[in-house]
Protein backbone atom coordinates (compact mmCIF):
# COMPACT_ATOMS: atom_id res chain seq x y z
CA UNK A 1 0.00 0.00 0.00
CA UNK A 2 1.41 3.65 -1.03
CA UNK A 3 1.72 6.30 1.65
CA UNK A 4 -1.80 8.03 -0.48
CA UNK A 5 -3.64 4.87 -0.23
CA UNK A 6 -3.18 4.80 3.36
CA UNK A 7 -4.00 8.27 4.14
CA UNK A 8 -7.06 7.56 2.15
CA UNK A 9 -7.42 4.54 4.90
CA UNK A 10 -6.83 6.72 7.67
CA UNK A 11 -9.43 9.12 6.12
CA UNK A 12 -11.89 6.29 5.59
CA UNK A 13 -11.80 5.30 9.58
CA UNK A 14 -11.87 9.04 10.38
CA UNK A 15 -14.92 9.34 9.01
CA UNK A 16 -16.79 6.50 10.53
CA UNK A 17 -15.26 7.10 14.29
CA UNK A 18 -16.30 10.95 13.57
CA UNK A 19 -18.89 11.56 10.90
CA UNK A 20 -19.63 15.02 12.24
CA UNK A 21 -16.03 16.35 10.95
CA UNK A 22 -15.17 17.77 8.13
CA UNK A 23 -12.22 15.75 6.82
CA UNK A 24 -12.03 17.51 3.89
CA UNK A 25 -10.28 20.02 5.65
CA UNK A 26 -7.53 18.02 7.75
CA UNK A 27 -3.71 19.36 7.94
CA UNK A 28 -1.38 16.66 7.49
CA UNK A 29 0.87 18.01 9.74
CA UNK A 30 -1.17 19.22 12.79
CA UNK A 31 -2.28 17.10 15.52
CA UNK A 32 -5.51 14.99 15.05
CA UNK A 33 -6.48 16.49 18.34
CA UNK A 34 -6.21 19.89 17.48
CA UNK A 35 -8.66 19.86 14.45
CA UNK A 36 -11.27 17.57 16.07
CA UNK A 37 -12.57 16.02 18.91
CA UNK A 38 -10.73 12.59 19.45
CA UNK A 39 -10.31 11.66 23.07
CA UNK A 40 -8.08 8.21 23.82
CA UNK A 41 -11.75 6.28 23.09
CA UNK A 42 -11.65 7.57 19.92
CA UNK A 43 -7.51 6.82 19.28
CA UNK A 44 -8.61 2.74 20.32
CA UNK A 45 -10.84 2.83 17.62
CA UNK A 46 -8.46 4.24 15.09
CA UNK A 47 -6.01 1.14 16.62
CA UNK A 48 -8.91 -1.37 16.62
CA UNK A 49 -10.12 -0.84 13.00
CA UNK A 50 -6.53 -1.47 11.96
CA UNK A 51 -6.20 -4.42 13.52
CA UNK A 52 -9.71 -5.68 11.88
CA UNK A 53 -9.63 -4.11 8.51
CA UNK A 54 -5.75 -5.43 7.55
CA UNK A 55 -4.53 -7.22 10.64
CA UNK A 56 -1.98 -4.13 11.53
CA UNK A 57 -1.30 -4.50 15.08
CA UNK A 58 -0.29 -1.08 16.89
CA UNK A 59 1.21 -1.48 20.27
CA UNK A 60 0.32 0.94 22.89
CA UNK A 61 4.02 2.43 23.30
CA UNK A 62 3.54 3.58 19.40
CA UNK A 63 0.57 5.55 20.28
CA UNK A 64 2.35 8.45 20.01
CA UNK A 65 2.93 7.64 16.26
CA UNK A 66 -1.19 8.45 15.31
CA UNK A 67 -0.57 12.05 16.32
CA UNK A 68 -0.96 13.57 13.08
CA UNK A 69 -2.09 12.04 9.66
CA UNK A 70 1.68 12.67 8.85
CA UNK A 71 2.91 10.90 11.34
CA UNK A 72 0.33 8.20 11.00
CA UNK A 73 1.40 7.73 7.65
CA UNK A 74 4.46 7.71 7.97
CA UNK A 75 4.68 5.11 11.23
CA UNK A 76 2.27 3.20 9.06
CA UNK A 77 3.99 3.02 5.97
CA UNK A 78 6.42 -0.01 6.39
CA UNK A 79 3.83 -1.74 8.53
CA UNK A 80 1.21 -1.72 6.24
CA UNK A 81 3.65 -1.93 2.68
CA UNK A 82 1.88 -5.27 1.91
CA UNK A 83 -1.36 -4.87 2.54
CA UNK A 84 -3.50 -4.84 -0.45
CA UNK B 1 -49.27 0.65 57.40
CA UNK B 2 -50.93 3.72 57.28
CA UNK B 3 -49.93 6.30 55.04
CA UNK B 4 -51.07 9.94 55.23
CA UNK B 5 -53.84 10.99 52.96
CA UNK B 6 -52.12 12.50 50.13
CA UNK B 7 -54.84 15.24 49.62
CA UNK B 8 -53.63 16.54 53.33
CA UNK B 9 -49.74 16.78 52.31
CA UNK B 10 -48.05 20.32 52.37
CA UNK B 11 -47.03 20.96 48.12
CA UNK B 12 -43.41 20.25 49.59
CA UNK B 13 -44.51 16.14 49.49
CA UNK B 14 -47.16 16.37 46.63
CA UNK B 15 -45.52 15.26 43.79
CA UNK B 16 -46.43 16.29 40.03
CA UNK B 17 -45.67 15.54 36.36
CA UNK B 18 -45.27 18.00 34.52
CA UNK B 19 -43.42 16.83 31.42
CA UNK B 20 -43.40 13.91 28.91
CA UNK B 21 -41.55 12.81 26.07
CA UNK B 22 -41.96 9.42 24.49
CA UNK B 23 -41.15 6.87 21.51
CA UNK B 24 -43.52 4.64 21.00
CA UNK B 25 -44.12 1.91 17.76
CA UNK B 26 -47.02 4.22 17.15
CA UNK B 27 -45.55 7.73 17.93
CA UNK B 28 -43.49 10.01 18.68
CA UNK B 29 -44.88 12.35 21.17
CA UNK B 30 -47.81 12.10 23.36
CA UNK B 31 -50.26 13.59 20.77
CA UNK B 32 -49.66 10.93 18.00
CA UNK B 33 -49.72 8.36 20.40
CA UNK B 34 -52.98 8.87 21.89
CA UNK B 35 -54.18 9.82 17.98
CA UNK B 36 -53.20 6.48 17.35
CA UNK B 37 -54.44 4.61 21.14
CA UNK B 38 -58.34 6.38 19.63
CA UNK B 39 -58.42 5.20 16.01
CA UNK B 40 -56.92 1.87 16.51
CA UNK B 41 -53.77 2.34 14.78
CA UNK B 42 -51.15 -0.50 15.92
CA UNK B 43 -47.49 0.18 15.88
CA UNK B 44 -46.51 -3.03 14.98
CA UNK B 45 -45.09 -4.58 11.69
CA UNK B 46 -42.80 -7.33 10.75
CA UNK B 47 -39.56 -7.39 11.63
CA UNK B 48 -36.14 -9.44 10.84
CA UNK B 49 -32.92 -10.17 13.18
CA UNK B 50 -30.09 -11.79 13.14
CA UNK B 51 -30.04 -15.51 13.67
CA UNK B 52 -33.54 -15.19 14.58
CA UNK B 53 -34.83 -14.63 11.29
CA UNK B 54 -38.46 -13.16 10.72
CA UNK B 55 -40.22 -12.10 13.87
CA UNK B 56 -42.55 -8.96 14.38
CA UNK B 57 -41.91 -6.21 16.53
CA UNK B 58 -42.62 -2.96 17.80
CA UNK B 59 -40.45 -0.23 16.29
CA UNK B 60 -39.84 3.53 17.47
CA UNK B 61 -38.47 6.16 14.33
CA UNK B 62 -37.61 8.89 16.20
CA UNK B 63 -34.96 11.40 14.74
CA UNK B 64 -32.05 10.41 16.97
CA UNK B 65 -29.76 13.27 15.12
CA UNK B 66 -32.16 16.13 16.61
CA UNK B 67 -30.68 16.09 19.73
CA UNK B 68 -27.77 13.84 19.55
CA UNK B 69 -24.61 14.23 17.26
CA UNK B 70 -23.84 11.23 14.95
CA UNK B 71 -20.88 10.33 16.82
CA UNK B 72 -22.42 10.13 20.30
CA UNK B 73 -24.92 7.73 19.13
CA UNK B 74 -22.55 5.64 17.55
CA UNK B 75 -20.97 5.78 20.91
CA UNK B 76 -23.24 5.05 22.92
CA UNK B 77 -26.18 2.32 22.65
CA UNK B 78 -29.88 2.30 21.57
CA UNK B 79 -31.31 2.53 24.62
CA UNK B 80 -29.11 5.59 25.48
CA UNK B 81 -30.16 7.07 22.28
CA UNK B 82 -33.95 6.19 23.45
CA UNK B 83 -33.47 8.02 26.84
CA UNK B 84 -31.65 10.84 25.21
CA UNK B 85 -34.48 11.57 23.00
CA UNK B 86 -37.06 11.66 25.65
CA UNK B 87 -35.37 13.21 28.27
CA UNK B 88 -35.03 16.34 25.74
CA UNK B 89 -38.73 15.62 24.43
CA UNK B 90 -39.42 15.65 28.21
CA UNK B 91 -37.96 18.94 29.42
CA UNK B 92 -38.83 20.43 26.08
CA UNK B 93 -42.75 19.70 26.95
CA UNK B 94 -42.53 20.98 30.57
CA UNK B 95 -41.19 24.62 29.89
CA UNK B 96 -38.39 24.27 32.62
CA UNK B 97 -35.90 26.91 31.97
CA UNK B 98 -33.27 24.31 31.38
CA UNK B 99 -30.08 26.65 30.79
CA UNK B 100 -30.67 28.05 34.15
CA UNK B 101 -32.02 24.97 36.54
CA UNK B 102 -29.25 23.75 38.78
CA UNK B 103 -28.19 20.83 37.05
CA UNK B 104 -26.51 19.52 40.46
CA UNK B 105 -30.73 19.33 41.69
CA UNK B 106 -31.96 16.98 38.74
CA UNK B 107 -32.06 12.99 39.28
CA UNK B 108 -31.99 10.65 36.51
CA UNK B 109 -34.00 7.42 37.45
CA UNK B 110 -34.60 5.31 34.20
CA UNK B 111 -36.33 1.68 34.30
CA UNK B 112 -35.07 -1.05 32.48
CA UNK B 113 -35.86 -4.53 31.80
CA UNK B 114 -32.66 -5.58 31.20
CA UNK B 115 -29.38 -3.69 29.88
CA UNK B 116 -26.75 -4.71 27.47
CA UNK B 117 -27.82 -8.10 26.11
CA UNK B 118 -27.87 -6.07 22.81
CA UNK B 119 -23.77 -5.03 22.41
CA UNK B 120 -22.89 -7.95 23.89
CA UNK B 121 -24.61 -10.21 21.16
CA UNK B 122 -23.33 -7.43 19.06
CA UNK B 123 -19.79 -8.31 19.75
CA UNK B 124 -19.84 -11.64 20.11
CA UNK B 125 -21.42 -11.83 16.56
CA UNK B 126 -18.02 -9.27 15.88
CA UNK B 127 -15.14 -11.98 16.76
CA UNK B 128 -17.41 -14.77 15.65
CA UNK B 129 -16.04 -12.91 12.21
CA UNK B 130 -12.60 -12.94 13.53
CA UNK B 131 -12.41 -17.02 14.76
CA UNK B 132 -13.58 -15.77 18.47
CA UNK B 133 -10.29 -13.73 18.82
CA UNK B 134 -10.87 -11.89 21.66
CA UNK B 135 -8.18 -8.77 20.84
CA UNK B 136 -11.72 -7.81 18.41
CA UNK B 137 -13.53 -7.47 20.74
CA UNK B 138 -14.51 -3.36 21.27
CA UNK B 139 -13.45 -1.35 23.97
CA UNK B 140 -16.63 0.16 23.81
CA UNK B 141 -17.94 -2.66 25.40
CA UNK B 142 -18.05 -1.93 29.07
CA UNK B 143 -19.55 1.76 29.19
CA UNK B 144 -21.72 0.65 26.91
CA UNK B 145 -23.18 -2.79 28.95
CA UNK B 146 -22.82 -1.23 32.55
CA UNK B 147 -26.27 -1.13 34.01
CA UNK B 148 -26.65 2.36 34.54
CA UNK B 149 -25.63 3.06 30.82
CA UNK B 150 -29.11 4.48 29.23
CA UNK B 151 -29.45 7.31 32.45
CA UNK B 152 -25.94 7.84 32.65
CA UNK B 153 -25.87 9.02 28.85
CA UNK B 154 -29.09 11.30 29.66
CA UNK B 155 -27.43 12.41 32.43
CA UNK B 156 -23.54 13.21 30.18
CA UNK B 157 -26.20 14.77 27.22
CA UNK B 158 -27.76 17.05 29.75
CA UNK B 159 -24.63 17.79 31.83
CA UNK B 160 -26.60 16.59 34.90
CA UNK B 161 -24.68 16.24 37.85
CA UNK B 162 -26.92 15.15 40.11
CA UNK B 163 -27.27 11.19 40.86
CA UNK B 164 -28.26 8.71 38.19
CA UNK B 165 -29.20 5.39 37.76
CA UNK B 166 -31.58 2.68 36.07
CA UNK B 167 -33.57 0.83 37.84
CA UNK B 168 -33.91 -3.31 36.90
CA UNK B 169 -37.08 -4.32 37.58
CA UNK B 170 -38.16 -6.41 34.55
CA UNK B 171 -41.15 -5.20 33.07
CA UNK B 172 -42.57 -3.33 36.17
CA UNK B 173 -39.40 -0.88 35.41
CA UNK B 174 -41.15 1.76 34.29
CA UNK B 175 -43.44 2.34 37.50
CA UNK B 176 -40.62 1.62 39.35
CA UNK B 177 -38.89 4.67 37.89
CA UNK B 178 -41.83 6.97 38.71
CA UNK B 179 -41.80 5.55 42.07
CA UNK B 180 -38.28 6.07 42.82
CA UNK B 181 -38.95 9.92 41.58
CA UNK B 182 -41.66 10.27 44.59
CA UNK B 183 -39.55 8.78 46.98
CA UNK B 184 -36.03 11.07 46.14
CA UNK B 185 -38.35 13.85 45.72
CA UNK B 186 -39.91 14.01 48.88
CA UNK B 187 -36.67 13.17 50.32
CA UNK B 188 -35.71 16.24 49.11
CA UNK B 189 -32.64 14.73 47.36
CA UNK B 190 -33.37 16.31 44.23
CA UNK B 191 -35.71 18.96 42.92
CA UNK B 192 -36.15 18.11 39.68
CA UNK B 193 -36.56 14.19 38.42
CA UNK B 194 -36.32 12.81 34.73
CA UNK B 195 -38.06 9.44 35.21
CA UNK B 196 -39.97 6.60 33.44
CA UNK B 197 -38.34 3.91 31.76
CA UNK B 198 -36.34 2.91 28.53
CA UNK B 199 -36.21 -0.08 26.00
CA UNK B 200 -33.79 -1.22 23.07
CA UNK B 201 -35.23 -4.88 23.52
CA UNK B 202 -35.68 -5.90 20.12
CA UNK B 203 -32.22 -5.65 19.23
CA UNK B 204 -31.65 -8.65 21.30
CA UNK B 205 -32.05 -11.45 19.22
CA UNK B 206 -31.88 -13.37 22.14
CA UNK B 207 -36.01 -11.98 23.80
CA UNK B 208 -37.38 -13.31 20.77
CA UNK B 209 -35.28 -16.47 20.83
CA UNK B 210 -36.58 -16.61 24.88
CA UNK B 211 -39.80 -15.69 24.40
CA UNK B 212 -40.55 -18.44 21.15
CA UNK B 213 -38.35 -21.48 23.53
CA UNK B 214 -40.78 -20.47 26.44
CA UNK B 215 -44.24 -20.71 23.59
CA UNK B 216 -44.99 -17.13 24.72
CA UNK B 217 -43.80 -15.05 21.60
CA UNK B 218 -46.80 -13.95 19.48
CA UNK B 219 -46.91 -15.26 16.17
CA UNK B 220 -49.76 -13.68 13.51
CA UNK B 221 -50.04 -13.32 9.39
CA UNK B 222 -51.02 -9.88 9.99
CA UNK B 223 -48.68 -8.06 12.55
CA UNK B 224 -50.87 -5.40 13.55
CA UNK B 225 -53.17 -8.33 14.65
CA UNK B 226 -50.68 -10.11 16.73
CA UNK B 227 -50.85 -8.24 20.02
CA UNK B 228 -54.25 -9.50 21.71
CA UNK B 229 -54.16 -8.89 24.85
CA UNK B 230 -57.51 -10.66 26.83
CA UNK B 231 -58.57 -12.35 23.39
CA UNK B 232 -59.23 -15.82 23.31
CA UNK B 233 -56.93 -16.55 20.09
CA UNK B 234 -53.64 -14.75 21.44
CA UNK B 235 -50.54 -16.65 21.57
CA UNK B 236 -47.64 -14.47 23.09
CA UNK B 237 -45.82 -11.32 23.57
CA UNK B 238 -45.14 -9.12 20.91
CA UNK B 239 -41.83 -7.75 21.60
CA UNK B 240 -41.46 -3.74 21.26
CA UNK B 241 -38.54 -0.96 21.61
CA UNK B 242 -39.70 2.29 23.17
CA UNK B 243 -38.79 5.06 25.86
CA UNK B 244 -40.89 7.39 28.13
CA UNK B 245 -39.51 9.41 30.59
CA UNK B 246 -41.52 12.39 33.13
CA UNK B 247 -40.26 15.40 34.54
CA UNK B 248 -41.56 14.86 38.21
CA UNK B 249 -41.59 17.50 40.63
CA UNK B 250 -42.81 18.80 43.82
CA UNK B 251 -45.93 20.72 43.53
CA UNK B 252 -44.78 23.53 45.22
CA UNK B 253 -41.92 23.87 42.84
CA UNK B 254 -44.11 23.61 39.97
CA UNK B 255 -46.59 26.11 41.04
CA UNK B 256 -43.73 28.44 41.59
CA UNK B 257 -43.24 28.41 38.35
CA UNK B 258 -46.76 28.05 37.01
CA UNK B 259 -46.17 24.76 35.35
CA UNK B 260 -48.40 23.14 33.14
CA UNK B 261 -49.32 20.36 35.66
CA UNK B 262 -50.61 17.19 34.05
CA UNK B 263 -50.72 14.60 36.64
CA UNK B 264 -50.50 14.23 40.57
CA UNK B 265 -49.13 10.75 41.70
CA UNK B 266 -51.42 9.85 44.58
CA UNK B 267 -50.76 6.62 45.03
CA UNK B 268 -48.23 4.04 44.59
CA UNK B 269 -47.17 -0.23 45.50
CA UNK B 270 -44.63 -2.49 44.94
CA UNK B 271 -44.73 -6.05 45.83
CA UNK B 272 -43.42 -9.56 45.20
CA UNK B 273 -45.08 -12.89 44.09
CA UNK B 274 -42.21 -15.19 45.65
CA UNK B 275 -43.86 -18.12 44.22
CA UNK B 276 -42.33 -18.33 40.83
CA UNK B 277 -39.80 -17.55 37.86
CA UNK B 278 -41.87 -16.33 35.28
CA UNK B 279 -45.55 -17.46 36.13
CA UNK B 280 -47.34 -14.91 37.68
CA UNK B 281 -49.40 -14.70 41.29
CA UNK B 282 -52.90 -13.20 40.60
CA UNK B 283 -53.39 -12.57 44.49
CA UNK B 284 -50.53 -10.93 44.66
CA UNK B 285 -50.94 -9.01 42.14
CA UNK B 286 -54.56 -7.88 43.47
CA UNK B 287 -52.88 -6.78 46.68
CA UNK B 288 -49.94 -4.53 44.96
CA UNK B 289 -53.38 -2.85 43.46
CA UNK B 290 -54.38 -2.68 46.83
CA UNK B 291 -51.33 -1.16 48.32
CA UNK B 292 -51.23 1.12 45.81
CA UNK B 293 -55.01 2.25 47.12
CA UNK B 294 -54.69 2.49 50.56
CA UNK B 295 -51.37 5.00 49.76
CA UNK B 296 -54.02 7.36 48.02
CA UNK B 297 -56.83 6.79 50.36
CA UNK B 298 -59.10 5.58 47.47
CA UNK B 299 -61.78 2.51 47.14
CA UNK B 300 -61.50 0.67 43.81
CA UNK B 301 -64.92 2.17 42.88
CA UNK B 302 -63.19 5.81 42.55
CA UNK B 303 -61.02 4.70 39.89
CA UNK B 304 -62.33 5.47 36.61
CA UNK B 305 -59.44 3.55 34.36
CA UNK B 306 -57.45 0.48 34.99
CA UNK B 307 -54.85 0.47 32.85
CA UNK B 308 -53.38 -3.58 32.35
CA UNK B 309 -50.21 -4.55 32.16
CA UNK B 310 -51.67 -7.78 30.05
CA UNK B 311 -49.04 -9.25 27.56
CA UNK B 312 -51.23 -11.66 25.75
CA UNK B 313 -50.14 -15.13 27.20
CA UNK B 314 -52.44 -17.59 27.80
CA UNK B 315 -51.52 -17.85 31.71
CA UNK B 316 -50.78 -14.68 32.26
CA UNK B 317 -53.69 -12.50 31.36
CA UNK B 318 -56.05 -15.41 32.96
CA UNK B 319 -54.09 -14.03 36.04
CA UNK B 320 -54.32 -10.48 35.83
CA UNK B 321 -57.84 -11.03 35.03
CA UNK B 322 -58.04 -12.29 38.26
CA UNK B 323 -56.34 -9.84 40.12
CA UNK B 324 -58.74 -7.19 38.48
CA UNK B 325 -61.72 -8.95 39.19
CA UNK B 326 -60.59 -9.37 42.60
CA UNK B 327 -60.27 -5.54 43.56
CA UNK B 328 -62.58 -3.73 40.80
CA UNK B 329 -64.80 -6.91 40.21
CA UNK B 330 -68.12 -5.14 41.90
CA UNK B 331 -67.12 -1.44 40.33
CA UNK B 332 -69.14 -0.80 37.28
CA UNK B 333 -67.78 2.40 36.71
CA UNK B 334 -64.53 1.56 36.42
CA UNK B 335 -62.83 0.77 32.78
CA UNK B 336 -60.04 -1.56 32.03
CA UNK B 337 -58.02 -1.41 28.74
CA UNK B 338 -54.69 -2.50 27.65
CA UNK B 339 -52.00 -0.42 25.75
CA UNK B 340 -49.73 -3.30 24.54
CA UNK B 341 -52.36 -4.13 22.01
CA UNK B 342 -51.50 -1.27 20.25
CA UNK B 343 -47.71 -1.41 20.57
CA UNK B 344 -46.91 -4.93 21.92
CA UNK B 345 -44.48 -5.07 25.18
CA UNK B 346 -42.34 -2.11 25.28
CA UNK B 347 -40.66 -3.96 28.08
CA UNK B 348 -38.58 -1.26 30.51
CA UNK B 349 -40.74 1.55 28.94
CA UNK B 350 -44.02 -0.41 29.31
CA UNK B 351 -45.43 0.68 32.44
CA UNK B 352 -44.48 4.89 32.14
CA UNK B 353 -45.53 4.58 28.53
CA UNK B 354 -48.60 3.31 28.83
CA UNK B 355 -49.32 5.73 31.81
CA UNK B 356 -48.74 8.21 29.31
CA UNK B 357 -51.06 7.22 26.86
CA UNK B 358 -54.02 7.12 29.13
CA UNK B 359 -53.33 10.39 30.32
CA UNK B 360 -54.88 12.11 27.66
CA UNK B 361 -58.39 11.07 29.24
CA UNK B 362 -58.05 13.88 32.19
CA UNK B 363 -58.21 16.70 29.17
CA UNK B 364 -60.47 14.44 26.12
CA UNK B 365 -62.31 12.11 29.45
CA UNK B 366 -62.01 9.41 26.59
CA UNK B 367 -60.76 6.01 27.55
CA UNK B 368 -58.57 4.50 24.85
CA UNK B 369 -59.53 0.77 24.10
CA UNK B 370 -58.23 -2.56 24.32
CA UNK B 371 -57.87 -3.68 20.12
CA UNK B 372 -57.52 -7.12 18.64
CA UNK B 373 -60.44 -8.54 21.22
CA UNK B 374 -62.39 -10.41 19.14
CA UNK B 375 -63.65 -12.97 21.49
CA UNK B 376 -62.96 -11.97 25.38
CA UNK B 377 -61.69 -15.53 26.53
CA UNK B 378 -64.15 -16.71 28.81
CA UNK B 379 -61.52 -18.05 30.44
CA UNK B 380 -60.86 -14.65 31.91
CA UNK B 381 -63.21 -13.59 34.87
CA UNK B 382 -65.45 -11.05 33.94
CA UNK B 383 -63.69 -7.12 33.47
CA UNK B 384 -65.06 -3.86 31.97
CA UNK B 385 -62.58 -4.28 29.22
CA UNK B 386 -63.27 -1.22 27.00
CA UNK B 387 -63.09 -3.12 23.50
CA UNK B 388 -61.96 -2.04 19.81
CA UNK B 389 -63.99 1.12 20.49
CA UNK B 390 -62.75 4.57 22.75
CA UNK B 391 -65.37 5.47 24.88
CA UNK B 392 -66.43 8.80 25.88
CA UNK B 393 -67.06 8.53 29.63
CA UNK B 394 -67.13 12.73 30.78
CA UNK B 395 -65.01 13.44 33.49
CA UNK B 396 -61.79 10.90 34.90
CA UNK B 397 -60.36 11.66 38.06
CA UNK B 398 -58.13 8.63 38.75
CA UNK B 399 -55.88 6.15 36.60
CA UNK B 400 -54.40 3.20 38.14
CA UNK B 401 -51.28 1.78 35.89
CA UNK B 402 -50.34 -1.73 36.39
CA UNK B 403 -46.82 -3.24 35.35
CA UNK B 404 -45.59 -7.13 36.21
CA UNK B 405 -42.43 -8.65 35.53
CA UNK B 406 -40.65 -11.76 35.68
CA UNK B 407 -39.34 -13.03 39.09
CA UNK B 408 -42.09 -12.14 40.38
CA UNK B 409 -42.14 -7.96 40.49
CA UNK B 410 -45.54 -6.27 40.55
CA UNK B 411 -45.78 -2.36 40.24
CA UNK B 412 -49.13 -0.29 40.63
CA UNK B 413 -48.73 3.69 40.40
CA UNK B 414 -51.88 5.84 40.54
CA UNK B 415 -52.35 9.51 39.31
CA UNK B 416 -55.07 11.98 39.84
CA UNK B 417 -56.10 14.75 37.36
CA UNK B 418 -54.38 17.73 38.41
Amino acid sequence: MSPQEIRQVIIDILADIAPDEDLSTLKDDQSFRDQMELDSMDFLDIVMELRKRYRVQVPEEDYPQLDSMATTVSYLTPKMATCA
Amino acid sequence: MTYPNPADLPDSQRIVITGIGLTSPNGNSLSEMRDGLLNGKSGISDYEIRYFGKTIAGVCDFEIKKYQSRKDARRGTRAGSVGVWCANEAIVHSGIDWDNFDKSRVGVYVGVTEHGNVETETEIYEISQYDYDCQFWSHHHNPRTVANNPAGEIALHLSITGPHYTIGAACAAGNAGLIQAVQMLRLGECDLALAGGCSESIHTFGIFAGFNSQNALATHLDPTKASRPFDKDRNGIVVSEGGCLYTIERLEDAKKRNANIVAEIVGYGMNTDATDFVLPNAERQSQCMQMALNRAHLSPEQIDIVSTHATGTGQGDILEATAVHTVFGGCEKTLINNTKSFIGHTMGAAGALELAGNLPSFDDGVVHPTINVDTFDSDCPAINLVQNEAREVGKVEYILNSSFGMLGINSCVIVKRP
